[in-house]
Order: structure tokens, then C-alpha cells, then sequence
């Protein structure tokens, strides 16, 4: 037993060594990658200087993050120092205001951005910047990156919403179509519901403080379908007030699949089971033949458990959902970072215009998992069949784009009383008691 | 000079080992006077109480204990069901912990490095406030100077800061003014004593002000100064409370979140264990199976502490003073 | 593994400069005049605490109360956010909500505290037992969630449950219940969160001033024919009334602050909300810093009929002594 005393500092130094020798060979190994440098030269030489980023993605979107702009450290020399965290939205103005900013910060939302820009800590997005959004977006993106004229931020990701998930499988064993209008959607769920094995869909809005967003997404849907763009454009700025009639009568269109117990919530329970079943989860009785659809962005894609096959002759793949009216052409909401500089450091300047670039874009999506609506990106790059389509949706030319509106809407609204608007409206309370009440939460400056 | 406590009155039921035991607090374990009472005090019905209380207490948490170790199907979405099914379809994996523990974070994939982090910033946090809280508390409760009562108060109402309010005011501080670089312990250190200090004063107050003026007239009275009084008498007879405090303390900071967000800078340098598992279940909460297994992961130094520091809830400190 | 020692290299170095101040101040105090000693002591002893605390808390306490009389662009808007807060509808739910949890938070934690220290005292096993019920206290607050939605979880009737407590309704025969979405009973259960995470900190508190009550008086009093629960009231609680109440008012105050445990189970939804949750909601989430700075003044207002409770009790303290 006296021998124990020496085991520990022995072991101790053995493992200190073998991590030593674990570190240095692993530092020997990086730059091994191939060295052509042409495609970065534009960006200048930055030696020894750092760019500190901060965003809300972690984990693996982090580290695939990192991996995309290894090749920019590379050939620039700058140092890139990530952070990210899921309370980046409440950390971001606190840190601003401290005077502690990073250089970069990567925005869920706009306006959140707005808010930063109007409060002038933001900077101006240079010149190069601009002019490569001009060059790699729509005209549309370049506006959510503006605020009172000014252009801030050029996009990074993008996320499409409004898809419907379903098993093709289910519906090619019940005969179903996929409908190709909202009127044949409701055809198909009153007929999935009459068939009686499973109900037509299931929903999930919990997310923690942000329960209720998911619901957002439907009434942005219908918005955006139903009334328009220009009405879509009106109701986000405030120019139409949240309870006109129209908004309303989008809540109750929603409502038809929603606030029905013959419709929802399969595998969970009734209307209000919603509210307690996390978002990322709700799509999973698809999966099982419990229910037939599921609404839900792009990003559910990662939600599925693994090994699940995404690919229209797959387990689950995807529709969007049908305009009202076939003839009027589709019409999506969707949503993106904005990358945006709390300092105007040459490096970081550099590291703007990179961010923008066709470079970027087609590096990171190879990584998978995500798309950009970067109209440099090769649709090839694309990882899985989803992503694919994705793509192809936001490079489409005929498809009218609108960001997702409660990301637009100023915070007290967005990321507050639409929110909860959501649940109560999804509890009991009727549109209109709803609308009324995000309404009178509007800022009134 | 030294006060020592009699051992007389030092009964201790629960076994101290007697090597672990320090020469004050030996206990006359064997008292048979104090067994009698020790059989009317427990009775039945307190025992049946107790053990209610403590089952009540435990499910909640063994429930997660137990979802910790199965497999993500079980735990949620539509397959998942309630864990207690676990033991009949007996589906158990450490898959969850290997992944809390080796996967890769954005900053590091390294976890035993945001180990170390967080005891380097809660073993000094936790020394200064209990040095501070108690010097503050001993001079609150036998020092002599006008606004001392008036003093204390204010001081026990700072509490109700709420620290989000403090945070921005602080870093603007620490960044803008005194230059301390983001991103380094000494910024957590100072952040974290300036929180947990009202607190502590409070605490230690109630306790040191329960301490016999006999005891203290009788070393004045022996020449000795407030500094002896503090470290020779007051802190050594204060030793439950000091204990119970950092028991406290330790855990506030070692699970503290909002204060390393905004002052750690958020690398794999400085970052807390806790900054490292709130983003384990992915941007957007798709592997929030790995939660209880990180929860489980992360408990386990306060809980140590938690049991290190309980030889120090000891009968009878005060026995001896009393006497005098 | 070499980061480790350098990280705690920078330990040791703090952990040094801070012996060394401490100590300086002991050597200043004990070397001053003799005239000015007590005046130099109190100052010694206080100081470092005081800055810390000036710094930290006193300024930007005073910098919020300022910022509670402004809007969201910075602009000086009178008593705006604070006629904002008692006109929006669910204000006089989240004031009546805020009472319910500082009446029953620290009343029932306590009490559970107290009943478990005393009847674990002495008690074989006393260590474990303790550390079953200090155990939500140690745990991380994503835990203590999920633990939580563990309990309540609901699934529609004829689903398999995944909720402890459903699972006993139905198989009982009853029918599951949303226990979290109908008002007011879900305060009550979000209370219950608190309560059993409060008690291990009462619980422990308490035991430490149990152990502090001096046997002798306890056997006086069984010498005098008292029974266990005549010693309790007539000698342990008399013995524990300084502790007890530091343990009240801490909870108490604990309990105003608390916004994580609404915020992460039901997001303020439903007529849960409490004033620190409406807080943190407008100064962080809805970019209304002034209003969250109003509604923390509120918070100070709700703290000061305790501040008062505590200044009685320390004055009858010092009468005694």
C-alpha cells in the first residue's frame, strides 16, 4: 500500500508526457493541407493579427464554421478567435454597451442587428462588401443587411421555411398526392383524418423561453401566401397593423389545421399538447406512421435521429407548402445570419468581404448540413438531396423570398409577444383577442 | 492565548473518525446519558417523516439519473416513454457520457481543460469571500463605530441587486477602466467575490453575533486585539458556519452561467464547465439527450465538496465558552 | 495536460497576492496607535469588502435606478415604464404571482428543512441522508428542468406517459393533466420547483445551527421532564431563532430574484409570469432596458418590508446583549 503514494505522481507524468507528445505531433500535422493560396491573395497579408467572432452556433455547425475559414487563416495569417453560445441574443447588446464587443458578430436576426446598428455600434459595411452582396444576392438580402440606408451586414447562411415533411412511403401506400395547393392540402388532411390511421399532423412549439416561434413560422406562411408579398412587406414594418383583418384571418387559416383536435397533435395528444411537445422532437411520429405531415424548416433535417434516410424515395422528405393560388408562382419565407463588424480593423474588413464570398459559401456547404443563397454557390456542392432543393428554391428567379417576419419585427414583438401571442392563440384565445394583443405590445416610437 | 472548548458537551453521534478529528472537537462518543435521549428524539414517526422527505426529494433526480444512461430514442420524442421503464426493458448505455465527455465542443474538444477552468475560478472565490464576508461580519457584529447597525442593513439589502442589472456596469469597468484583459480569471475572481460578499456578511453575521460575549470580554480582558480575537476565537468558532457557506458558495459559482458568459470571453482558456455543457445539445437542441448525462457529469465536485466539508458541522463548538 | 499547470500556477499566484494584502491589513491594524485603533480596525476590516461591494453592486444599483426613468433609446420618459407596468393586463397576475411564490417558497422550504435537519440529527447515515435532500441544490439549472418536465411531462390519455405524474393519475384511473398550461395551479407547480431545490440550502443551515444549540441545555430540560418535542420548541428553537431567520429571509429574497425556473418551463405563458421575469424579458429579450430597470426598483420595493423585519430583529439582538 506505501507504493500508492509514488503511483500517482507517476502516472500523472506519464499521462502529462503522452498528452505532450499527443499535442505537438497533432501541431505537426496541420499545415499539411495543400497550400494554393490564389483564391485568398484579394484578402491581404494579416499576420499575427486576430479577428474575434461571436455567434449562437455550436457544437458541430461550430466546428464545421471553423473548419470553413481555416483556409482564410492560412493564406491571410489572422488568427481567428470563435465563441459561440446560445445566449448570444441577450450577450451581444450586453457586451456592446460594456464597450467589450467582438470584432464580428454572426446574427440570427435582423432586428436584432437594426437594434445594434441604430444604437451606432455597429460599422458600416465597406465598400468590397457591398459591392459583392450587390454581386452574389438578391436585392431583397442586401435590404435586410440595410438599416435606415445604411448597409450593415452581408448574409452568411440561409434557412428555407415552410417545409411540410412527410413520408413517402405513407403516401404512396395510402395514394395520396402531394398537394399543389393550400385548398388540396386541407382536401388531403380532412382525408387522412376521415382514413383513421393516423392523423394528418403533429406539431411541437416548445423551445424553452422561445416557445411559441415555431408557430410564427405558420402564420408567416399564410401571410405570405395568402395576402402577398406587398401585404407580407406592410404587416412586418407595421405599416398595416398586426390585427387587420387579413393577419387575422391568416391566424385562423392556420388555425383550421392547428386549433383542430381531429387534425393534431399525433403521438402527443390534443391542441394544446403542442405547447408542451419540444419542436425538435414533433416531427418524429412522421417517421413512425402516426401522423402524416409535419411543418418545419430545412433545419429539421438534422432533427431526424440518425440514420434516418432524407431523399424523396426515402424514410421522410419534404414539400413546400402550396400557395393558395397555383397560378400566382411560390412564394417562401425564410431566414439567415448577417455577419456584422463591431470594428473597421483592415483584418476584419477582409474577413467581411470573405464571408460574403462565393469562396465561403461553396466551402461551408460542401461541409453539409447547411445552404446559402449565394448566387456564387455551385448547387453540386450540395451535401444531401434536401440541401439540394433548398438551393434550388433560393436561386430560383420565380420565387418571391421574404425573410421570416417575426425575425424583422422589432424585439418587443418578435422575440417577445408574437411569441406568446403564439401560445395563448394555440390555449384557447381566438385571433382576434391574439392579434389585438401583439398589436398594443408594438413600440409605439 | 487560546479559548479551548471543553470536550465535555462535544457528543457526537455521528462518527467522527478520530484520526480526521481535530484536538477541540473530540468527541466523548459513548455518553450512555446521551443515548437515552438520542432513542426519544428519533421516533418513530420522525424516521417514517424523513425518509418520506428524502424519497420525495431523491425520484425526481434519480429519474434523470436513470434517462441518463439510455439511448436518445428513449428519452425523447414519440418513441421515448417514462424512465422508469428502464428496468423492465433493461435498454441501458454509456453512450451519453462518452459523448458529453469526448465530443467535440466549438472551442475545445477537451472537457477535462473546462474542469480545471472552473476550479481555478471557484477555489479563489470562494477563499476571498469567506475571508472578506468574515471580517466584514465580525467588525459588523462586535466593533465599535457609529452607523455599524445601519451599515449592516444596507449591506443585507444589497441582496435584491439583481445581477443581470450589474453585469454591463461592471464589464464596462473592468474593460474600459481598470484595463483587466476580457477574457482572464481575474475578471470572474472579482466579478464573482463582488456577488457572493452580501450574502456571506449576512450568513456569517447571524452566527458570529450568536457568539458569547464572555468569550470575547475574556480575551480583551487577557490583552488581546481584534486580530487575535478574529483569527484566535472568532474564526475557529465559527467553523460550521464558515463550512455551510462555502458549501454554498462553491456551488453558486461552479454552476454559475450568466457571469462566465459575460466575463469569461468564452474560450477553452478561461470558460467554465458550465459555459462548455449549455451548448451540448447543439444550436438548436437536437441532441438534448446528452443533457442529464451532462448534468450527472457536472454535479460531481459539489457533491464531493459537499461531503468533504461536513466533518465540519460539529456539536458543541460553543460548549466551552458557554462555561466561561 | 500542460495547461494545467500553468492555469493553476495563476491560482496559486491570486491566492498568494490576496494572503498578502489580508495580511498587510493585520499587520496596519495591529501596529496602529492605540488612540486611532479601533477607527484604523474597523476601517481594515471593512474596506476591502466595502469597495467590492461599492463597485459591484452600490453603483450600478443607483445607475439602474436611473435608467428605470428612461426608454428604450435612452431618453428621459418620467414615470413611462412604470405606468407601462401596472396598465398592461397581466401586471396585477404577475404582482399577485410574485406574493404567492415569496409567501409559500420560504415558508414550506424552510419548514421542510427544519423537519429533515432535526429528524436526520444524529441519525445513522446522517451524511447521505443529508446529501439525498442537498442534491437539487447542487445540480446545474438545465438539470433541474429537465428533472422537472420528467415529472410533468403530459402525453394525451391513451398514450403511453412519460410523466411521472401522469403515469400515476392513469394508472390510478384518472385522466392526464397539462399540469403546467392552466392557471393558477401551475404556479403552484413551478413553487413546488423552488421549494425542493430551497430545502437542501435551509436543511443545511439549519443543521449546523442545530448542532450549535449546546447540549447541555437540551438535557437540562429532559432532566426536567420535557418530552422531544417540549426540548424542541423550548430549547432547539429558541436555540436556532438567529438562524431561522437568515434562512426566511435569504429564501425570501432568493425567491424575488428567481426568473429561471418560470423562464425555462413555461417562458412566463399561461399567467405564471413574476416580476423578475418580466425583467429580465423587457431588458433582454425585448430591447426595454428602462422598463426592466423599472421593474427592478419594484423588486426593491417588495424587499423592504423584510430589510425592516431584519432591522427589529438586530436591534432586540443587540438589547439582549
Amino acid at each position: 500500500m506505501k507504493n500508492r503514494k509514488y503511483l500517482l505522481p507517476i502516472a500523472a507524468t506519464g499521462i502529462m508526457a503522452l498528452a505532450l507528445s499527443a499535442c505537438s505531433s497533432g501541431e505537426d500535422a496541420a499545415p499539411a493541407s495543400d497550400g494554393d493560396c490564389s483564391a485568398y491573395a484579394d484578402y491581404g497579408n494579416h499576420d499575427g493579427k486576430e479577428i474575434s467572432v461571436y455567434s449562437t452556433i455550436v457544437d458541430l455547425e461550430a466546428t464545421n464554421l471553423e473548419k470553413s475559414w481555416a483556409k482564410f487563416e492560412e493564406c491571410t495569417g489572422a488568427t481567428i478567435k470563435y465563441e459561440g453560445s446560445k445566449e448570444f441574443e441577450t450577450q451581444i447588446g450586453v457586451r456592446a454597451k460594456a464597450g467589450n464587443a467582438p470584432n464580428i458578430a454572426i446574427f440570427p436576426q435582423p432586428g436584432l442587428m437594426a437594434d445594434q446598428a441604430r444604437a451606432g455600434n455597429l460599422k458600416p459595411a465597406p465598400q468590397a462588401v457591398s459591392d459583392l452582396v450587390d454581386q452574389n444576392w438578391s436585392a431583397d438580402w442586401k435590404k435586410y443587411g440595410t438599416v435606415d440606408g445604411t448597409f450593415y451586414t452581408a448574409p452568411m447562411l440561409a434557412n428555407v421555411k415552410g417545409y411540410v415533411w412527410y413520408a413517402p412511403k405513407t403516401f404512396e401506400d395510402k395514394g395520396w398526392e402531394v398537394p399543389k395547393t393550400w385548398d388540396e392540402m386541407m382536401d388531403l388532411t380532412k382525408k387522412v383524418a376521415d382514413d383513421g390511421t393516423m392523423k394528418p399532423w403533429c406539431a411541437g412549439f416548445e423551445s424553452g423561453e422561445a416557445t411559441g416561434w415555431p408557430g410564427t413560422d405558420w402564420i408567416e406562411d399564410v401571410v405570405l401566401r395568402d395576402e402577398g408579398p406587398e401585404v407580407y412587406d406592410q404587416w412586418v414594418t407595421h405599416e398595416i397593423p398586426f390585427n387587420d383583418p387579413r393577419i387575422v384571418s391568416a391566424f385562423d387559416t392556420a388555425g383550421d389545421i392547428l386549433k383542430d383536435d381531429q387534425y393534431v397533435n399525433a403521438g402527443f395528444g390534443d391542441v394544446r399538447s403542442i405547447l408542451t411537445t419540444g419542436f425538435a422532437q414533433a416531427g418524429q411520429p412522421v417517421l413512425d406512421g402516426q401522423c402524416a405531415m409535419h411543418h418545419q424548416a430545412n433545419f429539421q433535417a438534422s432533427n431526424w435521429p440518425e440514420g434516418t434516410v432524407v431523399a424523396p424515395d426515402g424514410d421522410v422528405w419534404a414539400f413546400m407548402a402550396p400557395p393558395s393560388d397555383a397560378s400566382k408562382g411560390q412564394a417562401i419565407v425564410g431566414g439567415g445570419e448577417m455577419v456584422g463588424a463591431y470594428s473597421d480593423a483592415p483584418e476584419v474588413q477582409a474577413f467581411q468581404a470573405f464571408m460574403a464570398s462565393a469562396e465561403f459559401a461553396n466551402t461551408r456547404v460542401k461541409l453539409g448540413g447547411v445552404v446559402s443563397a449565394n448566387k456564387g454557390l455551385d448547387p453540386a456542392n450540395a451535401q444531401t438531396e434536401l440541401d439540394k432543393d433548398s438551393i434550388a428554391r433560393l436561386q430560383d428567379e420565380n420565387t418571391t423570398f421574404r425573410f421570416d417576419g417575426s425575425d424583422l419585427m422589432p424585439g418587443a414583438v418578435g422575440s417577445n409577444s408574437f411569441w406568446k401571442g403564439i401560445v395563448s392563440w394555440i390555449n384557447g384565445a381566438s385571433s382576434q383577442e391574439v392579434t389585438d394583443s401583439i398589436e398594443s405590445s408594438w413600440p409605439k416610437s | 492565548m487560546t479559548v479551548t472548548p471543553t470536550p465535555d458537551g462535544a457528543t457526537q453521534k455521528t462518527r467522527v473518525r478520530k484520526s480526521q478529528t481535530n484536538k477541540e472537537v473530540t468527541g466523548d462518543d459513548a455518553a450512555p446519558m446521551m443515548r437515552r435521549v438520542k432513542t426519544k428524539l428519533t421516533s418513530r414517526w420522525a424516521t417514517a417523516a424523513a425518509v418520506i422527505i428524502a424519497v420525495v426529494w431523491t425520484v425526481p433526480t434519480f429519474g434523470l439519473f436513470v434517462s441518463s444512461f439510455r439511448p436518445a430514442a428513449k428519452q425523447v420524442g414519440p418513441r421515448s416513454d417514462g424512465w422508469w421503464n428502464a428496468f423492465t426493458d433493461w435498454q441501458f448505455t454509456f453512450k451519453n457520457y462518452v459523448d458529453v465527455t469526448a465530443s467535440a465542443g466549438s472551442q475545445s474538444a477537451n472537457l477535462s481543460q473546462y474542469f480545471v477552468n472552473s476550479i481555478a475560478i471557484v477555489v479563489p472565490v470562494t477563499v476571498f469571500v469567506l475571508v472578506l464576508a468574515s471580517m466584514a461580519a465580525y467588525i459588523f457584529a462586535w466593533g465599535k463605530f457609529k452607523g455599524r447597525d445601519a451599515g449592516f442593513i444596507f449591506v443585507f439589502t444589497l441582496q435584491i441587486v439583481p445581477l443581470q442589472m450589474a453585469l454591463i456596469p461592471l464589464l464596462t469597468l473592468f474593460t474600459q477602466v481598470l484595463q483587466i484583459p476580457p477574457g482572464s480569471y481575474a475578471q470572474l475572481w472579482i466579478a464573482h467575490t463582488m456577488f457572493g460578499l452580501p450574502l456571506g456578511i449576512f450568513l456569517l453575521h447571524n452566527f458570529i453575533s450568536e457568539i458569547p460575549g464572555e468569550v470575547i470580554e475574556a480575551a480583551k480582558v487577557d490583552g488581546a486585539g481584534h486580530t487575535t480575537i478574529f483569527w484566535r476565537i472568532i474564526l475557529p468558532l465559527s467553523v460550521p458556519a464558515l463550512a455551510s457557506l462555502a458549501i454554498f458558495q462553491f456551488l453558486w459559482v461552479w454552476n454559475d452561467l450568466l457571469v462566465a458568459l459575460v466575463f469569461s470571453g468564452g474560450t477553452a482558456d478561461v470558460a467554465p464547465i458550465t459555459q462548455r455543457l449549455a451548448e451540448i445539445s447543439g444550436t438548436r437542441g437536437n441532441k438534448d439527450y446528452l443533457n442529464p448525462a451532462a448534468a450527472f457529469v457536472s454535479i460531481i465536485v459539489p457533491l464531493l465538496v459537499f461531503f468533504g466539508l461536513q466533518r465540519y458541522f460539529v456539536r458543541g463548538l460553543l460548549a466551552g465558552g458557554l462555561k466561561g | 495536460m500542460d495547461f494545467i499547470g500553468e492555469k493553476l500556477l495563476q491560482v496559486v499566484i491570486a491566492l498568494a497576492v490576496f494572503a498578502a494584502l489580508i495580511g498587510l491589513i493585520m499587520l496596519v491594524v495591529d501596529r496602529a496607535p492605540k488612540s486611532d485603533k479601533e477607527k484604523i480596525t474597523v476601517i481594515g476590516f471593512l474596506a476591502p469588502a466595502a469597495i467590492l461591494l461599492l463597485v459591484g453592486l452600490v453603483y450600478p444599483a443607483v445607475t439602474t435606478s436611473f435608467l428605470a426613468f428612461t426608454d428604450s433609446s435612452g431618453k428621459v420618459n418620467g414615470v413611462d415604464n412604470f405606468v407601462w407596468i401596472f396598465t398592461q393586463p397581466e401586471a396585477l397576475v404577475t404582482l399577485r404571482n410574485t406574493v404567492i411564490w415569496t409567501v409559500l417558497v420560504p415558508l414550506l422550504s424552510t419548514s421542510f428543512g427544519l423537519a429533515y435537519a432535526v429528524f436526520i440529527d444524529k441519525a445513522r447515515g446522517e451524511k447521505v441522508l443529508k446529501a439525498l435532500v442537498f442534491m437539487p441544490m447542487a445540480i446545474s439549472f438545465v438539470g433541474a428542468g429537465i428533472i422537472w418536465k420528467l415529472v410533468y411531462d403530459y402525453r394525451g390519455p391513451g398514450i403511453e406517459q412519460t410523466g411521472v405524474l401522469n403515469a400515476l393519475r392513469v394508472a390510478l384511473g384518472l385522466d392526464p393533466k397539462q399540469f403546467l398550461l392552466d392557471a393558477p395551479g401551475n404556479t403552484i407547480f413551478l413553487i413546488i420547483v423552488m421549494v425542493w431545490i430551497q430545502t437542501g440550502f435551509s436543511m443545511v443551515i439549519l443543521s449546523a445551527a442545530i448542532k450549535g444549540v449546546p447540549v447541555e441545555l437540551v438535557e437540562a430540560a429532559r432532566l426536567d421532564g420535557a418530552n422531544p418535542w417540549q426540548q424542541f420548541v423550548n430549547v432547539t428553537l429558541p436555540g436556532i431563532r438567529g438562524a431561522l431567520v437568515v434562512v426566511l429571509t435569504t429564501i425570501t429574497i432568493a425567491t424575488l430574484k428567481v426568473f429561471d425556473i418560470v423562464r425555462t418551463m413555461t417562458a412566463g405563458n399561461y399567467d405564471t409570469s413574476v416580476v423578475a421575469n418580466e425583467m429580465y424579458t423587457q431588458a433582454f429579450r425585448a430591447g426595454e432596458p428602462g422598463r426592466g430597470a423599472a421593474l427592478a426598483l419594484i423588486l426593491f420595493l417588495l424587499v423592504l418590508p423584510i430589510v425592516v423585519y431584519n432591522a427589529r430583529v438586530l436591534r432586540q439582538q443587540r438589547e439582549i446583549r
